[in-house]
């Protein structure tokens, strides 16, 4: 499809603005002026509506398509929580920060303030933050938190411990807080090795960072205990929560001894992911790193009203004001939608969703680690090498069955991964109808490799070349 | 009940292919001892009942309240095609775009975006968006960091309070030393800035207009800061850059702002998004995702996320940045926004707040008592002295329905008089007056 700069003619009129109701100014000074206009594109509203349109259909989204993608639950992003967010569309957010202001800011307030609580019952944590803009971003903000509080305690602690299968955001989150990295190989029953675990575990080790369920959607027994080792040596623990869709009501974070997490509240509340973002990542503490939080803070008084003050020893502000406030509603108002008995069953489905998915594709894929999983489980497609053919071929060859493909090649220490997390919006007859795909792909893997390695061929455009986009950094029009 | 489809009689047929007897035999590798505590939430209600709800919130929001207020977001016209495109389910419920033969909707359309936002700043390269304004400048600040090699920031006091928090809580980690150097009234001390770069300065960090309204040009501060081997990192304010000089035009090595006022409504502080874009010879610094273009075996065009060797899932702790999520919904409603208005239509609409704008300072300046402090020119925020407490004031006025504008008192001590007033082209000439008449009796009484 062509550019929407391609379609530009010079002179093609754009929106009309309102007529000025005051007079015209002095010129704006030639010498603080920009020479020409920005070469914006011209094109007809109907033009504009056609392109965009068009552009749109030639996407895979959760609203046309299944996505049985591991890490990233994308579940049915419900329709009213549309409506919802629009709701508060014309509130300023600086309002709030007037004086006198937060008065006049009572409803959104409170909205932020009823997401926190419920928040924290469904995690377990004393106090929750809204403020980070993404569960990466979250991150960041748990880790700057636990490195205030050693700096309180008069300490500076070199390192955080991530296990080899952790999101690769972990890392980089700690890395940008200023830690060095050790990471824990994984042993046979799918989750941290304990023995090398309790070798590197220190008091130079500021953190240890936990997925749970892990990215491999195995729930490690023995969580409780690496909180507790490392509570012995002074260490905190840090919890992601990108994997909470399993666990809704049947396990809280805070109930297992972490003191610092993060939820993805498009990932587990079922907010759009809009071709990756945005999303909304809220922190939650124990109360002894509550005083670390970034501020304001929004209390509720005796008398009911919500207000906004400073957080004591704050790591202070991580966004410009109090969060990505439209996803959070959206969270909010679905929270409030499912209520206890509707979260529960949504971890409920997820789980079974996902250990029907594993059952049926077991005995075509290999399954490195062969239990009962959680919401989402990981094949290896290293069988299906022997043919020469990869887990990337598998994936591709989905998409001509219209299929968003599974996340593959992630976690990195199992070779050939497939990830598959179907969520619990999806039908049986859905995961079925996947089931099928997925094993005719590894029957035409074993008789046909070279067609997968063709696929796909009913898309827009077949296997691109990334290593000439990479040479070429063509990153936008001349 | 939910949005979970499985009858009773399916998830039976599901749980004997499992091999088990029921759904709480699916949970029996979590040992009884770390079960949930409690799980006390109210029970579940209606979509209708939730609206019901929810409307009563967004009435209490202070949304008839009339904004001369910004502070980094602002209230700007939306074009309805902007929400009709940007809320298309194929745009809005995709996954991130990693891989490209289903996400070519969302690939092409950001790299049109990343275009559009080279072409406003006036850069060579940008990303696909990051998170917001505050944040993209403390990005750009760490950016800089490892472009030079060097520890040092120097910070212009007349940017955003609320970005430099954000900016110092960024560099914590970094043991970066942050200098920062006071405004000469409504304007950056050029001069001190200048003299604050040494050879350890890795960038010089400034806003344009800053949080005053004033606009400078930084042309000279970037011809300094090279001469000692560091980056000007500009913040813009996009709508302004349909008159003002861009960064680009000014020699910045990298630009970054808050993208809200292209398209996005205000709701509340966000979803909004931050832009980042530089010169093409820092494009492997960049944080973030970039959307690239290449071809496909049959040599048909196509978008890719390229460069993807800076970013955490594959560089893990030695990644450029960590962010991995942005918000790229948001940046689409950019782009849209951009195509809506047209060259044209963008640079008119940059006129129409600074005439707005400069009607209203000729109006409020006419108050007794009341003066400009903006020594320089100024888009469409500008900073007033009153005769008392601005706070009282912007209370006061706040019960007639008008937010005054911002008070400096609570970011800049010892200015409790002054107050930052924004006049964007949805204020009309009516509420411009009103906005008078309450300051004028506010400050006389």
């Amino acid at each position: 499809m062509q550019l929407i700069f391609e379609k530009s003619m010079p002179g093609r009129p754009g929106v009309r603005l309102p007529a000025p109701d005051v007079p015209h100014a002095e010129p704006f000074p030639a010498e603080l002026s920009r020479k020409e206009p920005p070469r914006l594109p011209e094109v007809s509203e109907l033009d504009l509506v056609r392109h965009y349109t068009n552009l749109s259909r030639r996407n895979f989204s959760v609203d046309t398509n299944f996505y049985p993608l591991g890490s990233c639950t994308m579940k049915y992003n419900v329709k009213v929580m549309e409506d919802l967010a629009a709701l508060f569309r014309d509130c300023h957010p600086m309002l709030a920060l007037l004086p006198g202001g937060a008065e006049m800011a009572q409803g959104p307030l409170s909205l932020i303030w009823e997401l926190e609580r419920q928040l924290c019952e469904i995690t377990g944590m004393d106090q929750v933050t809204t403020q980070p803009l993404a569960g990466a971003h979250g991150e960041m903000t748990g880790i700057l938190m636990i490195a205030a509080y050693h700096r309180a305690n008069g300490e500076k602690r070199r390192y955080v411990i991530v296990p080899d299968s952790s999101h690769g955001t972990n890392p980089a989150s700690a890395a940008i807080a200023g830690y060095e990295l050790i990471t824990v190989p994984s042993a046979p029953y799918g989750d941290m090795d304990l023995d090398a675990y309790r070798q590197v575990l220190t008091n130079e080790v500021a953190a240890v960072m936990l997925t749970c369920p892990n990215t491999l959607g195995i729930f490690n027994p023995y969580v409780a205990d690496v909180c507790r080792m490392a509570h012995e040596v002074g260490a905190l623990t840090y919890y992601d929560g990108a994997n909470l869709n399993a666990i809704l009501g049947k396990v809280r974070p805070g109930d297992l001894g972490f003191d610092v997490i993060h939820v993805n509240l498009h990932k587990t509340f079922g907010t759009p992911h809009g071709g990756g973002g945005p999303g909304s990542g809220p922190v939650g503490v124990a109360q002894r790193l509550a005083p670390f939080l970034p501020g304001p803070r929004v209390v509720r008084g005796e008398d009911g009203k919500f207000t906004l003050v400073p957080s004591e020893k704050s790591i202070g502000r991580v966004s410009d004001f109090f969060g990505n406030f439209g996803i959070m509603a959206r969270a909010y108002g679905y929270i409030t939608r499912l209520g206890k008995e509707g979260l529960i069953e949504v971890s409920e489905q997820a789980v079974l969703n996902a250990n029907y998915v594993m059952a049926r594709l077991k005995e075509a894929y290999d399954l490195p680690f062969d239990t009962l999983c959680m919401h989402e489980c990981v094949f290896s497609a290293s069988r299906q090498t022997k043919d020469g053919v990869h887990a990337i071929d598998i994936a591709k060859y989905l998409i001509d069955r219209r299929y968003h493909p599974p996340t593959v090649y992630f976690p990195l220490n199992v070779k050939e991964a497939i990830m598959i997390e179907p969520t619990e919006t999806e039908s049986k007859q859905t995961l079925d109808d996947f089931v099928d795909a997925m094993l005719e792909a590894a029957r035409i893997a074993a008789t046909d490799p070279e067609s997968l390695r063709q696929a796909p061929v009913g898309t827009p455009v077949g296997r691109l070349d990334e290593a000439r986009a990479a040479r070429a950094q063509q990153v936008c029009c001349e | 009940m939910t949005y979970c489809p499985n009858t009773p009689e399916e998830i039976r047929e599901m749980l004997s292919v499992i091999g088990v007897e029921t759904i709480e035999d699916l949970f029996a590798p979590i040992p009884k001892e770390l079960r949930a505590r409690s799980f006390d939430l109210p029970p579940g209600i209606s979509e209708f009942e939730l609206m019901d709800r929810a409307r009563q919130l967004a009435q209490a929001g202070g949304s008839g309240i009339v904004p001369f207020i910004g502070g980094g977001l602002y209230d700007h016209l939306i074009p309805a095609t902007v929400d009709h495109l940007g809320s298309r389910a194929e745009f809005a419920t995709s996954y991130t775009p990693y891989q490209p033969e289903c996400s070519q909707g969302t690939l092409q359309a950001l790299y049109e975006y990343q275009s559009g936002i080279c072409r406003l700043t006036g850069m060579e390269v940008s990303n696909a968006s990051l998170y917001d304004g505050g944040t993209a400048l403390a990005e750009g600040a760490l950016m800089a960091l490892r472009v030079t090699n060097r520890n040092a920031i120097v910070l212009d006091q007349s940017v955003n309070p609320l970005h430099r928090e954000i900016v110092r809580g960024y560099l914590a980690g970094h043991e970066a030393q942050l200098v920062e150097i006071e405004a000469k009234g409504c304007e950056a001390d050029l001069e001190r800035l200048s003299s604050a770069i040494s050879g350890e300065t890795a960038a010089v960090l400034v806003q344009n207009p800053n949080f005053f309204g004033s606009v400078a040009d930084f042309t000279a501060l970037a011809e300094r800061a090279h001469q000692q081997g560091a980056l000007l990192v500009v913040s813009c304010y996009p709508i302004s850059l349909g008159l003002v000089k861009s960064p680009g035009e000014m020699g910045a090595d990298i630009a970054v702002g808050e993208g809200q006022s292209l398209g996005n409504p205000l709701s509340f502080g966000g979803p909004a998004f931050g832009l980042i874009a530089a010169t093409k010879s820092l494009i492997r610094n960049l944080p973030g995702r970039i959307v690239g273009e290449t071809i496909d075996r049959s040599g048909r065009r196509g978008y890719v996320l390229t460069l993807q060797a800076r970013e955490q899932h594959i560089k893990r702790h030695k990644a450029t940045s960590n962010i991995c999520t942005n918000q790229s919904l948001c940046a689409l409603r950019g782009m849209i926004f951009m195509t809506a208005l047209g060259a044209d239509g963008f640079r008119e609409l940059a006129q129409l707040n600074y005439d707005k704008a400069e009607h209203a300072k000729k109006v409020l300046a006419l108050i007794d008592g009341v003066t400009l402090e903006n020594r320089a020119p100024t888009f469409n925020e500008f900073t007033l002295t009153l005769p008392t407490d601005a706070g009282s004031v912007v209370q006061r006025l706040l019960a007639r329905g008008i937010a005054a504008g911002v008070p400096l008192g609570s970011y800049y001590p010892g200015r409790e008089n002054s107050l930052v007033v924004t006049v964007t082209e949805r204020r009309s000439r009516e509420q411009i007056e009103k906005l008078a008449e309450g300051l004028q009796e506010a400050v006389c009484s």
